[in-house]
Protein backbone atom coordinates (compact mmCIF):
# COMPACT_ATOMS: atom_id res chain seq x y z
CA UNK A 1 0.00 0.00 0.00
CA UNK A 2 1.65 2.90 1.15
CA UNK A 3 4.99 1.23 0.43
CA UNK A 4 4.17 1.24 -3.10
CA UNK A 5 3.47 4.97 -3.29
CA UNK A 6 5.70 6.78 -6.05
CA UNK A 7 6.37 9.81 -4.86
CA UNK A 8 8.93 10.41 -7.52
CA UNK A 9 5.74 11.14 -10.19
CA UNK A 10 5.18 13.87 -7.79
CA UNK A 11 8.36 15.88 -8.02
CA UNK A 12 9.14 14.44 -11.72
CA UNK A 13 5.38 16.35 -12.53
CA UNK A 14 5.69 19.49 -9.82
CA UNK A 15 6.82 21.89 -13.17
CA UNK A 16 4.05 20.87 -14.88
CA UNK A 17 1.43 20.82 -12.11
CA UNK A 18 2.03 24.28 -11.32
CA UNK A 19 3.81 26.23 -13.68
CA UNK A 20 0.58 25.57 -16.16
CA UNK A 21 -2.16 23.82 -14.02
CA UNK A 22 -2.34 25.72 -10.80
CA UNK A 23 -1.15 29.33 -13.03
CA UNK A 24 -4.28 28.50 -14.61
CA UNK A 25 -6.62 27.85 -11.61
CA UNK A 26 -5.20 30.90 -10.03
CA UNK A 27 -5.85 32.96 -13.56
CA UNK A 28 -9.49 32.09 -13.84
CA UNK A 29 -9.91 32.52 -10.38
CA UNK A 30 -8.51 36.16 -10.29
CA UNK A 31 -9.87 37.22 -13.26
CA UNK A 32 -13.41 35.42 -12.23
CA UNK A 33 -13.27 37.39 -9.08
CA UNK A 34 -12.18 40.91 -10.37
CA UNK A 35 -14.91 40.85 -13.30
CA UNK A 36 -17.67 38.52 -10.98
CA UNK A 37 -17.77 41.52 -7.64
CA UNK A 38 -17.75 44.15 -10.79
CA UNK A 39 -20.81 42.59 -12.59
CA UNK A 40 -22.21 41.06 -9.41
CA UNK A 41 -21.97 44.69 -8.09
CA UNK A 42 -23.92 46.34 -10.69
CA UNK A 43 -26.44 43.45 -10.90
CA UNK A 44 -27.10 44.74 -7.14
CA UNK A 45 -27.68 47.60 -7.66
CA UNK A 46 -30.38 46.36 -10.54
CA UNK A 47 -32.17 44.02 -8.12
CA UNK A 48 -32.14 47.00 -6.28
CA UNK A 49 -33.37 49.70 -8.60
CA UNK A 50 -36.60 51.42 -8.06
CA UNK A 51 -37.02 51.03 -12.03
CA UNK A 52 -38.93 47.19 -11.82
CA UNK A 53 -38.30 45.99 -15.35
CA UNK A 54 -34.29 46.60 -14.58
CA UNK A 55 -34.95 45.09 -11.21
CA UNK A 56 -36.94 41.81 -12.39
CA UNK A 57 -34.46 41.03 -15.09
CA UNK A 58 -31.29 41.22 -12.60
CA UNK A 59 -33.36 39.04 -10.08
CA UNK A 60 -34.62 36.58 -12.79
CA UNK A 61 -31.01 36.39 -14.12
CA UNK A 62 -29.29 35.51 -10.42
CA UNK A 63 -31.93 33.35 -9.08
CA UNK A 64 -31.78 31.11 -12.76
CA UNK A 65 -28.17 30.54 -12.06
CA UNK A 66 -28.22 30.18 -8.32
CA UNK A 67 -30.34 27.13 -8.98
CA UNK A 68 -28.73 25.69 -11.62
CA UNK A 69 -25.33 23.35 -10.94
CA UNK A 70 -22.59 25.00 -11.85
CA UNK A 71 -21.23 21.99 -14.37
CA UNK A 72 -24.82 22.67 -16.35
CA UNK A 73 -23.72 26.00 -16.21
CA UNK A 74 -20.56 25.29 -17.92
CA UNK A 75 -21.93 23.21 -20.74
CA UNK A 76 -24.45 25.84 -21.49
CA UNK A 77 -21.69 28.80 -22.17
CA UNK A 78 -19.77 26.22 -23.71
CA UNK A 79 -21.97 25.65 -26.26
CA UNK A 80 -24.22 29.48 -25.70
CA UNK A 81 -21.26 31.30 -26.12
CA UNK A 82 -20.19 30.51 -29.89
CA UNK A 83 -23.24 31.78 -31.02
CA UNK A 84 -23.44 34.76 -28.93
CA UNK A 85 -20.31 35.60 -31.02
CA UNK A 86 -21.97 34.82 -34.12
CA UNK A 87 -24.61 36.84 -33.25
CA UNK A 88 -22.73 39.61 -32.08
CA UNK A 89 -20.26 40.14 -35.04
CA UNK A 90 -23.17 38.74 -37.57
CA UNK A 91 -20.62 36.14 -38.55
CA UNK A 92 -21.90 33.14 -40.93
CA UNK A 93 -21.16 30.41 -38.43
CA UNK A 94 -21.17 30.01 -34.95
CA UNK A 95 -17.62 31.76 -33.93
CA UNK A 96 -14.80 29.37 -32.73
CA UNK A 97 -14.84 29.87 -28.68
CA UNK A 98 -12.76 27.23 -27.22
CA UNK A 99 -12.73 25.70 -24.06
CA UNK A 100 -10.37 28.08 -22.12
CA UNK A 101 -12.14 31.86 -22.86
CA UNK A 102 -15.51 29.94 -22.50
CA UNK A 103 -14.29 28.52 -18.79
CA UNK A 104 -13.57 32.30 -18.45
CA UNK A 105 -16.58 33.56 -19.30
CA UNK A 106 -19.03 31.28 -17.77
CA UNK A 107 -16.88 31.50 -14.41
CA UNK A 108 -17.29 35.09 -14.30
CA UNK A 109 -20.99 34.96 -15.61
CA UNK A 110 -21.92 32.55 -13.18
CA UNK A 111 -19.63 33.82 -10.24
CA UNK A 112 -21.30 37.43 -10.47
CA UNK A 113 -24.38 36.01 -9.25
CA UNK A 114 -23.18 34.89 -5.98
CA UNK A 115 -21.26 38.01 -5.70
CA UNK A 116 -24.84 39.98 -6.47
CA UNK A 117 -26.22 38.62 -3.41
CA UNK A 118 -23.14 39.63 -1.16
CA UNK A 119 -23.24 42.99 -2.64
CA UNK A 120 -26.85 43.55 -2.42
CA UNK A 121 -26.82 42.29 1.28
CA UNK A 122 -23.77 44.68 1.56
CA UNK A 123 -25.86 47.69 0.00
CA UNK A 124 -28.61 47.06 2.58
CA UNK A 125 -26.76 47.20 4.75
CA UNK A 126 -26.12 51.05 4.66
CA UNK A 127 -28.41 52.64 6.85
CA UNK A 128 -30.63 54.66 4.44
CA UNK A 129 -29.97 58.23 5.66
CA UNK A 130 -27.10 57.92 4.23
CA UNK A 131 -28.57 57.58 0.69
CA UNK A 132 -30.98 60.90 1.35
CA UNK A 133 -28.02 62.43 3.23
CA UNK A 134 -26.16 62.24 -0.02
CA UNK A 135 -28.77 63.27 -2.39
CA UNK A 136 -29.50 66.10 -0.07
CA UNK A 137 -26.13 67.13 -0.84
CA UNK A 138 -27.13 67.55 -4.34
CA UNK A 139 -24.50 63.82 -5.43
CA UNK A 140 -26.53 62.25 -8.31
CA UNK A 141 -26.99 58.13 -7.68
CA UNK A 142 -23.72 56.93 -9.29
CA UNK A 143 -21.81 60.19 -7.15
CA UNK A 144 -23.81 59.02 -3.96
CA UNK A 145 -23.36 55.32 -4.68
CA UNK A 146 -20.09 55.50 -5.45
CA UNK A 147 -18.24 57.97 -2.60
CA UNK A 148 -20.27 56.78 0.04
CA UNK A 149 -22.57 53.29 -0.21
CA UNK A 150 -20.18 50.96 -2.30
CA UNK A 151 -17.31 51.79 -0.06
CA UNK A 152 -18.57 50.77 3.06
CA UNK A 153 -20.79 48.02 1.72
CA UNK A 154 -17.39 46.50 0.29
CA UNK A 155 -15.79 46.67 3.49
CA UNK A 156 -18.41 45.07 5.37
CA UNK A 157 -18.83 42.84 2.94
CA UNK A 158 -14.89 41.79 2.41
CA UNK A 159 -14.89 38.44 4.82
CA UNK A 160 -18.19 37.07 2.63
CA UNK A 161 -16.10 38.24 -0.81
CA UNK A 162 -13.19 36.30 0.22
CA UNK A 163 -14.91 33.43 1.28
CA UNK A 164 -17.08 32.99 -1.47
CA UNK A 165 -13.71 33.44 -3.68
CA UNK A 166 -12.34 30.84 -1.74
CA UNK A 167 -15.38 28.70 -2.85
CA UNK A 168 -14.91 29.49 -6.12
CA UNK A 169 -11.13 28.55 -6.27
CA UNK A 170 -12.07 25.29 -5.75
CA UNK A 171 -15.17 25.27 -8.08
CA UNK A 172 -12.55 25.93 -10.72
CA UNK A 173 -11.77 21.94 -10.61
CA UNK A 174 -14.90 21.50 -12.39
CA UNK A 175 -13.20 23.02 -15.88
CA UNK A 176 -12.36 18.68 -15.22
CA UNK A 177 -15.27 18.15 -17.49
CA UNK A 178 -14.07 20.37 -20.54
CA UNK A 179 -10.84 18.98 -20.52
CA UNK A 180 -8.73 22.16 -19.58
CA UNK A 181 -5.69 21.67 -18.09
CA UNK A 182 -6.35 23.20 -15.12
CA UNK A 183 -4.54 21.68 -11.12
CA UNK A 184 -7.15 19.08 -11.26
CA UNK A 185 -6.61 18.53 -14.81
CA UNK A 186 -2.76 18.10 -14.83
CA UNK A 187 -3.15 16.01 -11.82
CA UNK A 188 -5.46 13.64 -13.57
CA UNK A 189 -3.80 14.04 -17.24
CA UNK A 190 -0.25 12.72 -15.27
CA UNK A 191 -2.58 10.05 -13.07
CA UNK A 192 -3.87 7.97 -16.21
CA UNK A 193 -0.46 8.46 -18.04
CA UNK A 194 1.57 6.88 -15.31
CA UNK A 195 -1.24 4.94 -14.14
CA UNK A 196 -0.40 6.89 -10.36
CA UNK A 197 -4.28 7.63 -9.74
CA UNK A 198 -3.41 7.27 -5.95
CA UNK A 199 -0.74 9.52 -5.82
CA UNK A 200 -1.58 12.00 -7.97
CA UNK A 201 -5.01 12.78 -6.68
CA UNK A 202 -3.86 12.55 -3.24
CA UNK A 203 -1.70 15.24 -3.83
CA UNK A 204 -4.06 17.43 -5.37
CA UNK A 205 -6.30 17.04 -2.82
CA UNK A 206 -3.16 17.71 -0.24
CA UNK A 207 -2.31 21.39 -1.85
CA UNK A 208 -6.14 22.25 -2.66
CA UNK A 209 -6.39 21.66 1.68
CA UNK A 210 -3.74 23.57 2.32
CA UNK A 211 -4.50 26.92 -0.23
CA UNK A 212 -8.12 26.42 0.87
CA UNK A 213 -7.10 26.61 4.60
CA UNK A 214 -5.06 29.03 4.66
CA UNK A 215 -6.86 31.43 3.02
CA UNK A 216 -9.90 30.71 5.24
CA UNK A 217 -7.63 31.10 8.13
CA UNK A 218 -6.53 34.62 6.88
CA UNK A 219 -10.38 35.45 6.21
CA UNK A 220 -10.96 34.81 9.32
CA UNK A 221 -8.58 36.93 11.14
CA UNK A 222 -9.57 39.51 8.60
CA UNK A 223 -13.22 39.36 9.87
CA UNK A 224 -12.04 39.18 13.44
CA UNK A 225 -10.29 42.85 12.91
CA UNK A 226 -13.18 44.11 11.17
CA UNK A 227 -14.92 43.48 13.80
CA UNK A 228 -13.64 45.47 16.18
CA UNK A 229 -12.95 48.33 14.13
CA UNK A 230 -16.58 48.92 14.11
CA UNK B 1 -29.36 32.47 -35.34
CA UNK B 2 -29.64 29.32 -38.08
CA UNK B 3 -29.88 27.06 -35.22
CA UNK B 4 -31.87 24.06 -36.00
CA UNK B 5 -34.85 23.29 -33.04
CA UNK B 6 -36.15 20.21 -33.15
CA UNK B 7 -38.09 19.66 -29.83
CA UNK B 8 -39.48 16.34 -31.74
CA UNK B 9 -36.02 14.93 -30.55
CA UNK B 10 -37.68 13.93 -26.89
CA UNK B 11 -39.40 11.20 -28.45
CA UNK B 12 -36.72 9.60 -30.29
CA UNK B 13 -34.85 6.15 -29.59
CA UNK B 14 -31.87 6.82 -28.02
CA UNK B 15 -29.06 5.01 -29.45
CA UNK B 16 -28.49 2.97 -26.11
CA UNK B 17 -31.68 1.70 -27.73
CA UNK B 18 -34.03 1.16 -23.97
CA UNK B 19 -36.14 4.07 -24.48
CA UNK B 20 -36.95 7.39 -26.33
CA UNK B 21 -35.03 10.35 -25.16
CA UNK B 22 -37.44 11.47 -23.10
CA UNK B 23 -37.51 8.35 -20.93
CA UNK B 24 -33.43 8.86 -20.65
CA UNK B 25 -33.86 12.30 -18.96
CA UNK B 26 -36.49 10.90 -16.55
CA UNK B 27 -34.18 7.94 -15.13
CA UNK B 28 -31.04 10.63 -15.12
CA UNK B 29 -33.78 13.02 -12.77
CA UNK B 30 -34.08 9.41 -10.48
CA UNK B 31 -30.25 9.44 -10.45
CA UNK B 32 -30.25 12.58 -9.34
CA UNK B 33 -32.95 12.60 -6.98
CA UNK B 34 -32.02 9.31 -5.28
CA UNK B 35 -28.43 10.53 -5.24
CA UNK B 36 -29.08 13.70 -3.55
CA UNK B 37 -31.61 12.31 -0.87
CA UNK B 38 -29.04 9.95 -0.23
CA UNK B 39 -26.84 12.59 0.61
CA UNK B 40 -29.02 14.52 2.33
CA UNK B 41 -30.09 12.39 4.82
CA UNK B 42 -26.30 11.23 5.56
CA UNK B 43 -25.54 14.55 6.01
CA UNK B 44 -28.42 15.78 8.78
CA UNK B 45 -27.32 12.90 10.17
CA UNK B 46 -23.88 12.92 10.35
CA UNK B 47 -23.72 17.35 10.35
CA UNK B 48 -25.84 17.12 13.60
CA UNK B 49 -23.36 14.53 15.37
CA UNK B 50 -20.07 16.47 14.37
CA UNK B 51 -22.32 19.75 14.83
CA UNK B 52 -23.30 18.97 18.57
CA UNK B 53 -19.57 17.48 19.12
CA UNK B 54 -18.06 21.01 18.13
CA UNK B 55 -20.55 22.90 21.22
CA UNK B 56 -19.81 20.03 23.85
CA UNK B 57 -17.57 21.04 26.76
CA UNK B 58 -14.73 18.89 25.87
CA UNK B 59 -12.10 20.56 24.30
CA UNK B 60 -10.20 17.67 22.46
CA UNK B 61 -14.31 16.27 21.26
CA UNK B 62 -14.72 20.43 19.74
CA UNK B 63 -11.37 19.96 17.90
CA UNK B 64 -12.00 16.81 16.59
CA UNK B 65 -15.12 18.20 15.23
CA UNK B 66 -13.48 21.40 13.93
CA UNK B 67 -10.89 19.24 12.03
CA UNK B 68 -13.82 16.94 10.08
CA UNK B 69 -15.56 20.35 9.18
CA UNK B 70 -12.23 21.60 7.40
CA UNK B 71 -10.94 17.98 6.24
CA UNK B 72 -14.04 18.08 4.11
CA UNK B 73 -14.87 21.59 3.22
CA UNK B 74 -11.39 22.94 1.84
CA UNK B 75 -11.16 20.13 -0.79
CA UNK B 76 -13.26 20.73 -3.83
CA UNK B 77 -16.08 17.99 -4.34
CA UNK B 78 -14.74 16.79 -7.35
CA UNK B 79 -11.54 15.92 -5.99
CA UNK B 80 -13.39 13.98 -3.13
CA UNK B 81 -15.60 12.12 -5.48
CA UNK B 82 -11.79 10.96 -7.50
CA UNK B 83 -10.55 10.23 -3.90
CA UNK B 84 -13.38 7.94 -3.21
CA UNK B 85 -13.92 6.25 -6.67
CA UNK B 86 -10.12 5.90 -7.38
CA UNK B 87 -8.52 5.88 -4.65
CA UNK B 88 -10.02 4.11 -2.05
CA UNK B 89 -10.34 0.43 -4.08
CA UNK B 90 -6.79 1.05 -3.96
CA UNK B 91 -5.84 1.84 -0.37
CA UNK B 92 -7.64 -0.68 1.22
CA UNK B 93 -6.55 -4.94 1.03
CA UNK B 94 -6.43 -5.63 -2.36
CA UNK B 95 -9.74 -8.47 -1.78
CA UNK B 96 -11.57 -5.46 -1.02
CA UNK B 97 -10.66 -3.39 -3.42
CA UNK B 98 -11.27 -5.55 -6.17
CA UNK B 99 -15.01 -6.40 -4.71
CA UNK B 100 -15.29 -2.01 -4.49
CA UNK B 101 -14.45 -2.11 -8.29
CA UNK B 102 -16.97 -5.14 -8.99
CA UNK B 103 -19.42 -3.08 -7.30
CA UNK B 104 -22.75 -2.35 -9.59
CA UNK B 105 -24.15 1.26 -9.70
CA UNK B 106 -20.55 1.82 -7.95
CA UNK B 107 -20.74 5.77 -9.07
CA UNK B 108 -23.57 5.92 -7.67
CA UNK B 109 -22.64 4.48 -4.17
CA UNK B 110 -19.69 6.76 -4.21
CA UNK B 111 -21.33 9.83 -5.58
CA UNK B 112 -23.30 10.54 -2.85
CA UNK B 113 -21.24 8.94 -0.04
CA UNK B 114 -18.67 12.02 -1.41
CA UNK B 115 -21.54 14.33 -1.53
CA UNK B 116 -23.10 13.33 1.93
CA UNK B 117 -19.43 14.03 3.45
CA UNK B 118 -18.90 16.91 1.44
CA UNK B 119 -22.41 18.29 2.84
CA UNK B 120 -22.19 17.06 6.06
CA UNK B 121 -19.53 19.48 7.04
CA UNK B 122 -21.43 22.06 5.67
CA UNK B 123 -24.49 21.18 7.79
CA UNK B 124 -22.22 20.37 10.72
CA UNK B 125 -21.03 24.28 10.41
CA UNK B 126 -24.88 25.36 10.73
CA UNK B 127 -25.58 23.37 12.98
CA UNK B 128 -22.95 24.56 15.60
CA UNK B 129 -23.88 27.76 14.50
CA UNK B 130 -27.93 27.61 15.30
CA UNK B 131 -26.50 26.06 18.99
CA UNK B 132 -24.26 28.86 19.58
CA UNK B 133 -26.74 31.35 18.30
CA UNK B 134 -28.60 30.37 21.44
CA UNK B 135 -28.38 32.22 24.74
CA UNK B 136 -26.12 30.62 27.04
CA UNK B 137 -28.92 30.39 29.83
CA UNK B 138 -30.95 27.53 27.73
CA UNK B 139 -27.75 25.04 28.20
CA UNK B 140 -27.35 26.33 32.22
CA UNK B 141 -31.26 26.01 32.40
CA UNK B 142 -31.18 22.61 30.79
CA UNK B 143 -28.28 21.29 33.13
CA UNK B 144 -29.93 23.49 36.52
CA UNK B 145 -32.97 21.25 36.13
CA UNK B 146 -31.38 17.80 36.41
CA UNK B 147 -31.24 17.14 32.70
CA UNK B 148 -28.14 14.91 31.74
CA UNK B 149 -25.85 16.56 28.64
CA UNK B 150 -27.31 14.14 25.81
CA UNK B 151 -31.18 15.09 27.11
CA UNK B 152 -30.24 19.24 27.22
CA UNK B 153 -29.52 18.82 23.49
CA UNK B 154 -31.86 16.95 22.75
CA UNK B 155 -34.92 18.37 24.39
CA UNK B 156 -34.05 21.90 24.56
CA UNK B 157 -30.56 22.65 22.62
CA UNK B 158 -31.47 20.93 19.37
CA UNK B 159 -34.76 21.42 18.90
CA UNK B 160 -34.55 25.34 19.20
CA UNK B 161 -31.12 25.60 17.10
CA UNK B 162 -33.10 23.43 14.38
CA UNK B 163 -36.03 25.78 13.94
CA UNK B 164 -33.31 29.04 13.43
CA UNK B 165 -31.09 27.28 10.91
CA UNK B 166 -34.34 26.17 8.12
CA UNK B 167 -33.20 28.86 6.10
CA UNK B 168 -29.51 27.78 5.68
CA UNK B 169 -30.48 24.56 5.63
CA UNK B 170 -32.46 24.98 3.26
CA UNK B 171 -29.88 26.50 0.50
CA UNK B 172 -27.82 23.36 1.82
CA UNK B 173 -30.61 20.90 0.47
CA UNK B 174 -30.46 22.97 -2.95
CA UNK B 175 -26.78 22.95 -2.92
CA UNK B 176 -27.01 18.95 -2.20
CA UNK B 177 -29.34 18.97 -5.65
CA UNK B 178 -26.94 21.30 -7.33
CA UNK B 179 -23.59 19.01 -6.43
CA UNK B 180 -24.83 15.69 -7.14
CA UNK B 181 -24.59 16.77 -11.15
CA UNK B 182 -19.98 16.76 -10.31
CA UNK B 183 -21.53 12.89 -10.03
CA UNK B 184 -21.01 12.43 -14.27
CA UNK B 185 -17.37 12.94 -13.48
CA UNK B 186 -17.26 9.34 -12.01
CA UNK B 187 -19.69 7.86 -14.78
CA UNK B 188 -22.88 8.57 -12.76
CA UNK B 189 -25.98 9.53 -15.53
CA UNK B 190 -27.87 11.63 -13.55
CA UNK B 191 -29.70 14.69 -15.10
CA UNK B 192 -26.94 16.43 -16.45
CA UNK B 193 -24.75 13.86 -17.23
CA UNK B 194 -27.96 12.53 -19.36
CA UNK B 195 -28.26 15.79 -20.98
CA UNK B 196 -24.94 15.73 -21.79
CA UNK B 197 -25.04 12.76 -23.63
CA UNK B 198 -27.85 13.41 -25.65
CA UNK B 199 -26.27 16.59 -27.12
CA UNK B 200 -23.13 13.98 -28.04
CA UNK B 201 -25.61 11.55 -29.53
CA UNK B 202 -28.13 13.68 -30.93
CA UNK B 203 -26.26 17.00 -31.79
CA UNK B 204 -29.78 18.64 -30.63
CA UNK B 205 -27.56 20.59 -27.62
CA UNK B 206 -29.93 23.81 -26.62
CA UNK B 207 -33.35 21.51 -26.73
CA UNK B 208 -31.29 18.84 -24.44
CA UNK B 209 -29.88 21.79 -21.96
CA UNK B 210 -33.40 23.31 -21.65
CA UNK B 211 -35.05 20.61 -20.49
CA UNK B 212 -32.54 19.95 -17.91
CA UNK B 213 -32.67 23.40 -16.69
CA UNK B 214 -36.20 23.07 -16.40
CA UNK B 215 -36.00 20.05 -14.35
CA UNK B 216 -33.22 21.72 -11.89
CA UNK B 217 -35.33 24.77 -11.49
CA UNK B 218 -38.43 22.08 -10.77
CA UNK B 219 -36.78 20.73 -7.93
CA UNK B 220 -35.48 24.38 -6.85
CA UNK B 221 -38.92 25.45 -6.53
CA UNK B 222 -40.13 22.17 -4.71
CA UNK B 223 -37.75 22.71 -2.01
CA UNK B 224 -38.10 25.81 -1.08
CA UNK B 225 -41.63 25.71 -1.23
CA UNK B 226 -41.37 22.12 0.94
CA UNK B 227 -39.09 24.20 3.38
CA UNK B 228 -41.06 26.86 4.04
CA UNK B 229 -44.05 24.78 4.59
CA UNK B 230 -42.06 23.20 7.07
CA UNK B 231 -40.75 26.21 8.42
CA UNK B 232 -43.97 27.53 9.19
CA UNK B 233 -45.52 24.44 10.29
CA UNK B 234 -43.01 23.83 13.43
CA UNK B 235 -43.02 27.50 14.07
CA UNK B 236 -43.48 27.69 17.70
CA UNK B 237 -45.99 30.41 18.06
CA UNK B 238 -44.84 33.69 19.61
CA UNK B 239 -41.12 32.37 20.10
CA UNK B 240 -38.99 32.67 16.78
CA UNK B 241 -40.50 34.53 13.98
CA UNK B 242 -41.10 32.63 10.88
CA UNK B 243 -41.90 33.68 7.62
CA UNK B 244 -42.77 36.93 8.28
CA UNK B 245 -40.56 38.92 10.39
CA UNK B 246 -37.90 37.32 8.73
CA UNK B 247 -38.40 38.92 5.51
Amino acid sequence: MLGEFDFDVIWRSLPYLFKQGMTFTLTITFTAMGAGIVLGTLLAMMRLSSFKPLAMIAGGYVNLIRSLPLVLVIFWFYFLVPWIGQWITGAERPVLVGPYLSSFITFTLFEAAFYCEIMRAGIQSIPRGQVAAGYALGLNYWQTMGTIVLPQAFRNMLPVLLTQTIILFQDTSLVYVLSISDFLGAAAKIAQRDSRLVEMYLFAALVYFVLSYTASHYVKRLQARLAIVR
Amino acid sequence: MNYNWNWAIFFEMSPEGTGTYLDTFFWGLGWTISTSMLAWSMALALGTVVGVLRTTPYPWVVRLGDAYVELFRNVPLIVQMFLWYFVLPELVPKAAGDWLKQLPNASFYNAFIALGFYTSARVAEQVRAGIQSLPRGQRMAGTAIGLTLPQTYGYVLLPMAFRIIVPPLTSEFMNTVKNSAVGLTIGLLELTGRARAMQEFSFQVFEAFTAATIAYVMITITIVLTMRWLERRVAIPGFIAAGNATR
